[in-house]
């Protein structure tokens, strides 16, 4: 249906709300029915710095020193960040750059630990049982130094959303559970096997941001989640507030702002947070982590990972340490040759292609994938010429012109594709996925928006310079006016003292904070 | 009324006066390669037309025609339309210099673009009154900007769009223009003559 | 003579009205007058402010002014590359130019301490006071404010100050475009633009 016609029938109430284009993939859901099994702790784990969007962390140990499971071991700079934790107990034998999932391929500094079996616990911060009389404040910490941050993949820090901000009152609260990625289960599996511990974790943030009312929002390819979160619901005392909405199955439902806007009827404005219109969305796997670190006192070391692929003989979801290495994971599903093999960090549609098995598991990891070369879409390294038929556009979920920013991309024409808001793309794929002329429209936006915040950068660089330089062509200017009106002085009264003129002088001339000149320079008798 | 509303839309429609009547053609194609310069241009001629169309007939009722000078009709309407775009220029370099820097030598040449002194001639061989020729004057200014805007922007698109070498750059602005113009055709049946 | 008389009619008739014109005129220049030009803000905003003087300028302003009043071409700014010349030739409405030098990678000053004597040289040259120090004292160089110009490098009278690559950081990495061909043609294209033909 012509997206304006939707919107028509949309506001006149006829039709449910639901965001603009979106698509329908074959889900490939191959671990949905098996249970979360345990990974085990691998002999080395390796932690990288920075495991979240915002500011990298710097290491606080050293080679040789023993950790404790949940100690802290890299401290978080600066306000868009949270900490990273020894994930096992054990012996730090190195930091080094490690490779990382990264498109750039570059590596992060990391710290490795060698396991020492025992998984001792750091005890160190006490579990707060009765949080429902406890500051929101002291909780929001409590979620920063856990380390916690969007397990769905975005690893944005959770402690900065859970905020009571006069301006903005949460009136909302959504717990995201719709997973629209393919092949990725492991909040499926999470909300049928810990529906309880979700609950209670969406009861703590609604308590933080002081908000009654939540929505639970699943896809309708995931009845069995649904059913043990109305179970589990009905079960919960004090949240009736709260209720379920399953949701048709469309690709990218579980993007937050597409979300919200299904849910709400809300659209959150260009460059705004949802919490700008009172709503606050969650992921499950997060809510879950939030739960452990307030009731539990658990920083986060562990996370459910889907390791899947049409590659890999036993699709499974695994609890896995944060840092376990991917290539001991997929020995353990059975896949130890990787040849002909795609590996892939995330889901299909959003994640990162890996050169090589041998990254860590990190907070992001919410799904590794091993594809066989049929799977991926050879045909897109030829790239077509684009023939107008419009699907991009109606695809977009955020009502993008995607063919025209991708020809503005290309032709670096960046201030009109930012115009044209290629700052709103979320980079779904969606567009890619369903152009018939196989442009890889996505990585033309992650060109675009690259350029233009590196152009940014400079420019702020170069306004920093520039003033730095004015300044420093002031002072010059200055201190020459001083240096001639000091000698016009001196040649006036003709200096008959000349011993008791410059020690004045110099002293003006410190006081005044220029750089020393060799002229006027004080030597430290004079200054006595 | 209906007469002013057919006046307004035969000038900036019907008889348009780059599309259908070929005024104008150097600033259409030669400022149109981007739509803010498109749309500074657009206001510089919309003022200039329209202030010389008035500004002309007032000379020509009151100056060339008691004085009997009207064979130097041509002569005065180009030193009036000379100062309006003197006084444009001004304007311009003194609000915005950077729209000054991009119009260039387009700028000064408005004074020669004949749409300009078009509309003033055409207002007194049709022996139009006051109101309908600063009517005119402005409808027709209205038109110019209106396809001078409307050209800028598909040449936008069309200068990241894949083409064919050979028709790159002025080759398919030319066979865009002409298009154009083909559509504009279609406005003739609007009204009945 | 009775044509002698029309003619001077028409032009005495045609002097008085040029003269009000003029009149007209003389008083909107006094009213726009305009004070500088303006253009070269505009020019020196989108200079990499790198006050280098590769330009054969002793700065950015003074290069943005050489342009903005059309004395110099707009391919002289080595440090700001093909963008930064694409940017003016776009500002000031001429064709771009090919560039004379291409743009090296960007470059760090960094000084080797333990050979610095302390002789403040570098800190005068240094054109945006990124270099920090005390007489006989060492000098170091604020990694963050250097913009890499190597007006440093030569006063130094031990050679203790090297250029280095700046290095590149992985919150800094920018996606490369997509590697097909007709990504490559859109590049081509690019280089044509910019006379690179």
């Amino acid at each position: 249906m012509p997206a304006m016609l939707r919107t028509l029938a949309q506001k006149l109430g006829l039709m449910a709300h639901t965001f603009p284009g979106g698509i329908h993939l074959d889900m490939h859901k191959l671990s949905a029915a098996a249970p979360i099994e345990d990974a085990g702790i691998s002999p080395v784990l390796i932690l990288p710095m920075k495991q979240h969007i915002g500011v990298p962390c710097t290491s606080m140990v050293k080679i040789g020193d023993k950790v404790l499971r949940g100690q802290k071991i890299a401290k978080s700079e600066g306000y868009l960040s949270v900490p990273v934790h020894a994930s096992t107990s054990g012996r730090i034998v190195k930091i080094e750059e490690h490779a990382i999932a990264h498109p750039s391929g570059m590596g992060m500094p990391s710290i490795f630990i060698e396991a020492d079996g025992d998984d001792n616990r750091d005890e160190s911060l006490e579990p707060i049982t009765d949080w429902r009389n406890v500051d929101p404040t002291i909780l929001r910490e409590r979620a920063r130094m856990c380390g916690l941050a969007g397990l769905g993949g975005a690893v944005f820090p959770t402690f900065i959303k859970l905020v009571q901000d006069r301006r903005f009152p949460i009136e909302t609260v959504i717990l995201n559970g719709i997973e629209c990625e393919p092949y990725l289960t492991t909040d499926h599996r999470l909300m049928v096997e810990q529906a309880s511990e979700i609950l209670d974790g969406m009861a703590i943030i609604m308590h933080m941001v002081g908000s009654s009312a939540g929505i639970i929002a699943i896809e309708d390819n995931k009845t069995d989640a649904a059913e043990s979160m109305q179970e589990a619901l009905t079960n919960k005392d004090g949240m009736d507030g709260v209720h379920i909405e399953v949701l048709p199955t469309r690709y990218p439902q579980g993007s937050e702002k597409q979300l919200i806007y299904t849910l709400t009827g809300r659209e959150v404005p260009a460059g705004k947070l949802p919490m700008h219109i009172g709503v606050l969305c969650q992921n499950v796997g997060t809510t879950k982590a939030l739960r452990d670190a307030v009731i539990l006192g658990q920083t986060l070391t562990e996370r459910i990972v889907t390791i899947s692929g049409d590659a890999l003989p036993r699709p499974a979801n695994l609890n896995v340490r944060i840092g376990t290495p991917i290539r001991s994971l997929f020995a353990r599903q059975g896949l130890e040759d990787f040849s002909n093999i795609q590996v892939v960090h995330g889901g299909p549609m959003m994640g990162e292609r890996l050169r090589h098995p041998d990254i860590p598991v990190v907070k992001s990891t919410s799904g590794i994938l091993a594809l066989s070369q049929q799977a991926i879409n050879a045909a897109h390294t030829v790239e077509n010429p684009c023939i107008r038929c419009g699907h991009c556009s109606e695809a977009c979920p955020a009502s993008l012109v995607p063919n025209l920013l991708a020809d503005l991309c290309r032709s670096d024409q960046l201030e009109k594709a930012e115009d044209y808001q290629l700052f709103d793309c979320i980079e779904c794929g969606a567009c890619s996925y369903v152009c018939p002329s196989n442009i890889p429209l996505v990585h033309y936006f992650r060109y675009g928006k690259g350029q233009i915040s590196l152009a940014r950068r400079e420019q702020v660089f170069a306004e920093a310079s520039r003033q730095r330089s004015e300044g420093r062509d002031t002072r010059i200017e200055r201190e020459n006016a001083e240096k001639a009106a000091r000698r016009s002085r001196v040649r006036k009264t003709h200096a008959p003292k000349p011993a008791a003129e410059p020690t004045t002088e110099a002293a003006a001339s410190t006081d005044t904070g220029s750089t020393t000149h060799p002229d006027t320079k004080p030597t430290p008798e004079e200054k006595s | 009324m209906t007469e002013f509303a057919l006046i307004l839309l035969s000038a900036v429609l019907v008889n348009n006066y780059v599309l259908t009547k070929f005024l104008g053609i150097c600033p259409f194609l030669g400022t149109s390669s981007k739509v803010e310069t498109a749309i500074g241009m657009s206001f510089a001629v919309m003022f200039v037309m329209t202030l010389a169309s008035t500004a002309s007939w007032l000379v020509q009722q009151y100056v060339l025609i008691p004085l009997d000078l009207q064979y130097l009709q041509t002569i005065f309407f180009i030193l009036i339309i000379a100062s309006l775009v003197q006084l444009i220029e001004m304007m311009i370099h003194k609000t915005s210099p950077v729209l000054y820097q991009a119009l260039g030598i387009f700028l000064p040449l408005i004074t020669t673009n004949c749409a300009v002194l078009g509309v003033a001639i055409l207002n007194v061989q049709q022996k139009q009154t006051f109101l309908t020729s600063a009517l005119y004057g402005g409808g027709a200014a209205i038109g110019f900007a209106l396809v001078l805007i409307l050209f800028a922007g598909i040449r936008e698109r069309i200068d990241v769009s894949p083409v064919p070498a050979a028709f790159k750059g002025s080759p398919l602005a030319l066979i865009t223009a002409g298009m154009m113009s083909l559509a504009f055709m279609g406005f003739s049946g609007l009204v009945k003559v | 003579m009775e044509s002698m008389n029309g003619l001077i009619y028409a032009l005495a008739s045609l002097g008085a009205f040029a003269l009000c014109a003029g009149i007209v005129l003389a008083i909107a220049q006094k009213i726009f007058h305009i004070e500088g030009d303006p253009m070269i803000d505009n020019v020196d905003a989108l200079l990499p402010q790198t006050q280098c003087g590769q330009c054969g300028y002793p700065g950015c302003k003074p290069y943005a002014t050489a342009v903005a009043g059309g004395e110099a071409e707009v391919n002289h700014c080595v440090p700001g590359g093909e963008r930064t010349m694409l940017q003016i030739a776009d500002l000031m409405g001429v064709e771009p130019k090919e560039l004379e030098q291409e743009a090296s990678a960007p470059m760090l000053a960094f000084v080797r301490e333990d050979e610095c004597i302390g002789c403040t040289l570098c800190i005068k040259a240094c054109p945006v006071d990124a270099i920090i120090g005390a007489p006989k004292q060492y000098h170091t160089i604020i990694a963050d404010h250097c913009t890499g110009c190597t007006l440093c490098v030569e006063p130094c009278p031990v050679d203790c100050i090297d250029m280095l690559v700046k290095p590149e950081l992985i919150e800094h990495w920018a996606w490369p475009l997509p590697d097909t061909k007709r990504s490559q043609l859109g590049h081509e294209r690019r280089e044509q633009h910019a006379g690179h033909a």
